[in-house]
């Protein structure tokens, strides 16, 4: 049991607060049909992120989502200004600016000498589950809140975004809902759809900034598209698939981490697999059986 | 089963929308050119015109929704400055049907200005959406999901949408488009009903058929203004050549 609190502990809860995060966030992404946009974001943040880590020395803290967000909202800027300035494709400029941004990313990540100290490239492909060990859980003195003061500061960090991403989406939920359904009418109605596009946006960020820290940048768009997307099939009612899209997500998260441990000693090996490899296996599979079942009933 | 309430504002001379020398273009394509017009005080007004004559996107300028330049006022002010006296039905080609929402959700769309930020819609705009959707004849399809529904249908849950902002003046683009009859007839009687209630409807229409029917004035474009003025003056066959283009180009 006192493995299971230091080693698997946190990686669970880790996993679970960023998949929740951006489960939630996916859903307008999905009925936007903008997932590819949740991609080239979660690229778009690693820059911003690792600028904020290498400048302030604070992994897992708020500077990691000043940087996140900032990152994130100066691609969409440029995204905007290639598409009108620049007469180039929405899909093209897209394209362009989220590679450059991971890759410019990549080059701080090396030039900062950060890549040395447990942030490598590695860590920002495929994340650093495995890496969340919780020394505290093992001395069990003082209390709750005194051990909970010796978890990862990852942990707050993830926990704040959860907790900004639900208050955005909650306080804009029905003008959110509009803008996904109706933008136009939305803007006739009066309502500020630059505010509220911003406002998706850092919510967005936020989800991808959590992910990329936790399975890292190329899984982040499983997080983010998979649950929402496995609820969409199963719902025409947009809180249902709200709250079957965190279902989900917190399902795939147990399921793909107890793979990970499980399936190699079932063929006896003493080697985990890669928590976030199995999380966004059990994601994309968890989709296509849906959508398999759902194309034959 | 809705009680007919006055206008938000009344409709004075004073307080009617007009519209000076807008212009759109479409990446350098002239759409619309230095229209000029002002709309009657309440009634039934009808948009026509040829394909391109650039008819949805006078509402759409109108409304702010696409840039323009010239000047689009309700008494003297910046529509944008009133938006609460106006709503807006777009095309119903215009989202996606298979939205995870009901005929309800849609309907109280209309009301999310009025309800303010942080709340729902809340027990009375529910019941308000609802003598909507009846007075509109959906009332039995509330809960249904409107990609279950047939175009005519979905084009009447626009219209609630609409009426439930309760605006003084309703712009409308192609309402009647690829609608049943039964829709139709339901529709126009609305219009009827707004227009006693001293409501002023703007149409984007196509049907020329019915213009002189069901409206009361008329405003014929072709990227200008051709004509414009009450159906017997404005509505005229030389009028709709002019801006139709007859002769008919012969093809091969």
């Amino acid at each position: 049991m006192s493995e299971f609190w230091t080693v698997d502990f946190v990686p669970l809860l880790a996993a679970s607060l960023s998949a929740l995060a951006c489960a939630l966030v996916g859903n307008l992404l999905v009925l936007t049909r903008r997932a590819m946009a949740a991609d080239a974001l979660s690229h778009a943040v690693v820059p911003g992120v690792v600028i904020a880590v290498a400048l302030t020395g604070l992994a897992g803290s708020v500077v990691v989502l000043i940087g996140g967000v900032a990152s994130a909202f100066a691609a969409s800027a440029l995204v905007a200004v290639l598409v009108r300035a620049g007469r180039v494709e929405p899909g093209t400029a897209l394209g362009v600016v989220f590679t450059t941004f991971f890759a410019f990313g990549v080059l701080v990540l090396e030039w900062s000498g950060l890549a040395r100290t447990g942030f490598d490239v590695h860590h920002v492909i495929t994340g650093y589950l495995e890496g969340l060990i919780w020394v505290g859980a093992d001395a069990g003195e003082g209390g709750i809140l005194a051990m909970a003061a010796t978890l990862p500061p990852v942990v707050f960090e993830l926990t704040l975004v959860l907790v900004l991403v639900v208050a955005i989406l909650a306080v804009f939920r029905k003008e959110l809902a509009l803008l996904a359904f109706d933008p136009v009418f939305a803007r006739a109605s009066g309502l500020p759809v630059g505010l509220l596009e911003a406002a998706l946006l850092t919510a967005t960020a936020l989800a991808c900034t959590a992910a990329f820290q936790s399975v890292g940048v190329v899984l982040a768009v499983a997080m983010i598209v998979c649950p929402a997307a496995t609820a969409r099939l199963l719902t025409q009612r947009l809180s249902t698939q709200v709250a079957l899209s965190a279902a989900i997500a917190l399902g795939t998260v147990f399921v793909g981490y107890g793979a990970a441990i499980l399936a190699p000693r079932a063929v006896g090996s003493a080697l985990a697999l890669n928590a976030a490899g199995t999380i966004g296996a059990v994601a994309g599979l968890l989709l296509a059986g849906t959508a398999v079942l759902r194309a034959r009933a | 089963m809705l009680a007919i309430t006055p206008p938000a504002t009344a409709a004075g001379l004073d307080d009617r929308l007009a519209v000076e020398g807008l212009s759109v273009a479409y990446r350098g394509v002239p759409a619309l050119e230095d229209v000029t017009w002002t709309a009657p005080a309440s009634g039934l007004t009808a948009i026509v015109g040829p394909n391109g004559a650039g008819k949805s996107t006078l509402l759409k300028a109108i409304l702010g929704l696409v840039a323009s330049t010239g000047r689009a006022t309700i008494g003297g002010r910046p529509v944008a400055e009133r938006r609460e006296a106006t709503a807006y039905v777009p095309q119903r080609a215009s989202v996606d049907w298979d939205f995870p929402a009901t005929a309800l959700d849609v309907v109280l769309q209309g009301m999310v200005r009025e309800a303010g930020w942080l709340r729902g819609y809340g027990r009375a705009r529910r019941d308000r959406a609802m003598a909507l959707l009846d007075r509109v004849g959906l009332a039995d399809l509330a809960a249904r999901q409107i990609g279950q529904m047939s175009g005519g249908q979905q084009q009447r849950v626009f219209l609630a949408r609409g009426l439930a902002r309760d605006a003084r003046i309703l712009f409308l683009d192609e309402p009647l488009a690829g609608v049943d009859a039964a829709s139709e007839r339901i529709i126009l009687d609305v219009f009827d009903a707004l227009d006693r209630e001293g409501r002023l409807v703007v149409c984007v229409h196509h049907d020329l058929g019915t213009v002189a029917e069901r409206f009361s004035d008329v405003l014929v474009l072709n990227r200008k203004v051709i004509a414009a003025g009450s159906v017997a003056t404005a509505f005229t066959p030389e009028i709709l050549a002019r801006a139709y283009g007859v002769p008919l180009v012969a093809r091969p």
